[in-house]
């Protein structure tokens, strides 16, 4: 075989892009802040009562997870794509599959887990207990890799479109639903006093289903926008 | 298939298609046009009021074949594009992009008669009922699609984009309906349900049934009219097209 192995391949991709990540980093700040702007909004919004807050507390967060990677979604192949890197990345021996896998990887890694590392700090302030936090800390780690795989589907069609960031909002958060529903019930139930565990094995079967066909998903969709 | 006398794969070419739909759509339209004024017509002076509801009861007459055809054309959407996809079929492409926007209207219809219909019944316009919610989800399905495919300017590249979205969005319809309705029955919204009604009236049910099939081939002519249009933009640089001047006068006068 010529080339790299497919896991050294692998590797390099991650790699590239963290490191690209951290020579942009004011990006991967904005869309942190994004996200907590937008969480600190509603009580402004609604109003300072604890109990209304505590309530509305799980749809809030999940709902701005859902915005926040929004706004992440156009980088994972957009710079790729202008500068020819992701043709190139195409033209390799290895299967694509895997490349977009390691991408999408990179883009969870830098996007969304810094959402997930500051979301326990912002249920504070809608008066979570420390129980509901360790719920909705688990519930966006196994919930936030499926927003970045259905996403990356959406960002791979609208790849080079005049409106592409208006466009990509529109095909994916009808496909986020499932997420946001097992996502914040996992959370609500906590809050409420049931149980927390059906609607985290259900994020856990979300994600592997997603982890088995996003990507090849994408790799078709890539593969009709790069032609 | 190989007993039938018909080839069908000769209609698979637009300039073959092109005049054979022409030559059906009258009679789909006639069809559509007599079927309706009969449902129409049992659905509002045959049928009796209904002993609970009185006469509100008769949007249902449209509403439920709208919600049908909503959900069945989302399917037959998704089935066309994938088939242009795989074997790079071009009728079959233009077929999926003239089924979106019909299919739209018909989900959007059942949205509004819906609505106008739980006024009455439950004296609210809307429910986070799990069938509305996962029909509103159906919808934004729906504008998704054409929206991608009028944002891409190579027709190609819209066909395809649009397959890989259709599949996607059919494959996410029934893990969308079930996470709805089990939301719903958590969350306890909506108190009435739609499930227990009572058995309907033969003559209820065959308005009804008129009805759905007047959506039906609604949806055929509706559609076909649609595809000769596409078709004539699609391929208005094709020699078939040029060399038949008579086809385009024909499709100035209509």
């Amino acid at each position: 075989m010529n080339g790299p192995s497919i896991l050294s391949m692998f590797r390099w991709v991650v790699w590239r892009d963290l490191l690209l990540a951290w020579r942009r980093r004011s990006d991967v700040l904005a869309t942190l802040f994004f996200f907590i702007i937008i969480v600190s909004l509603f009580p402004l919004g609604i109003g300072p009562e604890q109990e209304l807050l505590r309530t509305i507390a799980p749809g809030v967060v999940w709902v701005a997870a859902l915005l926040a990677s929004m706004l992440a979604l156009g980088r994972t192949f957009g710079n790729d794509y202008q500068d020819g890197t992701l043709e190139q990345l195409m033209l390799t021996p290895q299967p694509l599959y895997l490349i977009v896998l390691a991408k999408v990887l990179a883009q969870w890694l830098v996007s969304e887990v810094p959402l997930v590392l500051v979301a326990p700090v912002l249920g504070l302030q809608f008066g979570l207990s420390q129980n509901t936090l360790a719920v909705m800390t688990v519930s966006l780690l196994l919930g936030t890799p499926v927003l970045s795989l259905i996403g990356s589907i959406g960002a791979a069609l609208t790849l080079g479109l005049r409106s592409a960031n208006v466009l990509v909002a529109l095909l994916v958060l009808p496909l986020y639903i499932p997420v946001l529903i097992f996502g914040a019930g996992a959370i609500e139930a906590t809050v409420s006093g049931g149980e927390a565990q059906p609607f985290l094995l259900l994020l856990g079967a979300t994600l592997v289903l997603a982890l088995m066909f996003a990507p090849w998903a994408t790799a078709a969709a890539l593969r009709i926008s790069v032609e | 298939m190989s007993k039938s006398k018909i080839n069908w794969y000769k209609y698979a070419a637009p300039a073959n298609f092109y005049p054979l739909a022409g030559k059906v759509l009258p009679w789909f339209t006639g069809l559509a046009i007599i079927l309706f004024a009969a449902g129409l017509y049992i659905g509002f002076f045959v049928a009796p009021p209904d002993f609970q509801q009185g006469n509100s009861y008769r949007i249902i007459y449209i509403h439920v074949p709208a919600a049908w055809m909503g959900m069945l054309l989302y399917v037959l959407l998704a089935i066309y594009s994938g088939l242009g996809w795989a074997f790079n079929a071009r009728l079959a492409s233009m077929m999926a992009s003239a089924i979106a926007p019909t299919g739209a209207i018909f989900t959007f219809l059942a949205l509004v008669t819906g609505a106008l219909w739980g006024r009455p019944a439950w004296g609210v316009y809307w429910v986070w009922d799990a069938r509305m919610t996962s029909t509103l989800i159906l919808m934004f399905l729906y504008i998704g699609f054409i929206s991608l495919q009028s944002s891409i300017d190579d027709t190609r590249r819209a066909d395809r984009a649009g397959a890989v979205l259709a599949i996607v969005g059919v494959i996410n319809v029934p893990i969308i309906y079930f996470s709805v309705q089990w939301w719903n029955t958590l969350h306890q919204g909506a108190t009435i349900r739609l499930g227990s009604r009572p058995s309907m009236a033969p003559i209820m049910l065959a308005a009804m049934l008129i009805m759905t099939a007047a959506c039906w081939v609604y949806s055929i002519a509706v559609v076909l009219a649609r595809l000769r249009t596409i078709i004539l933009e699609r391929e208005s640089e094709a020699p078939w097209l040029a060399e038949a001047p008579a086809l385009q006068n024909n499709y100035a006068v209509e």
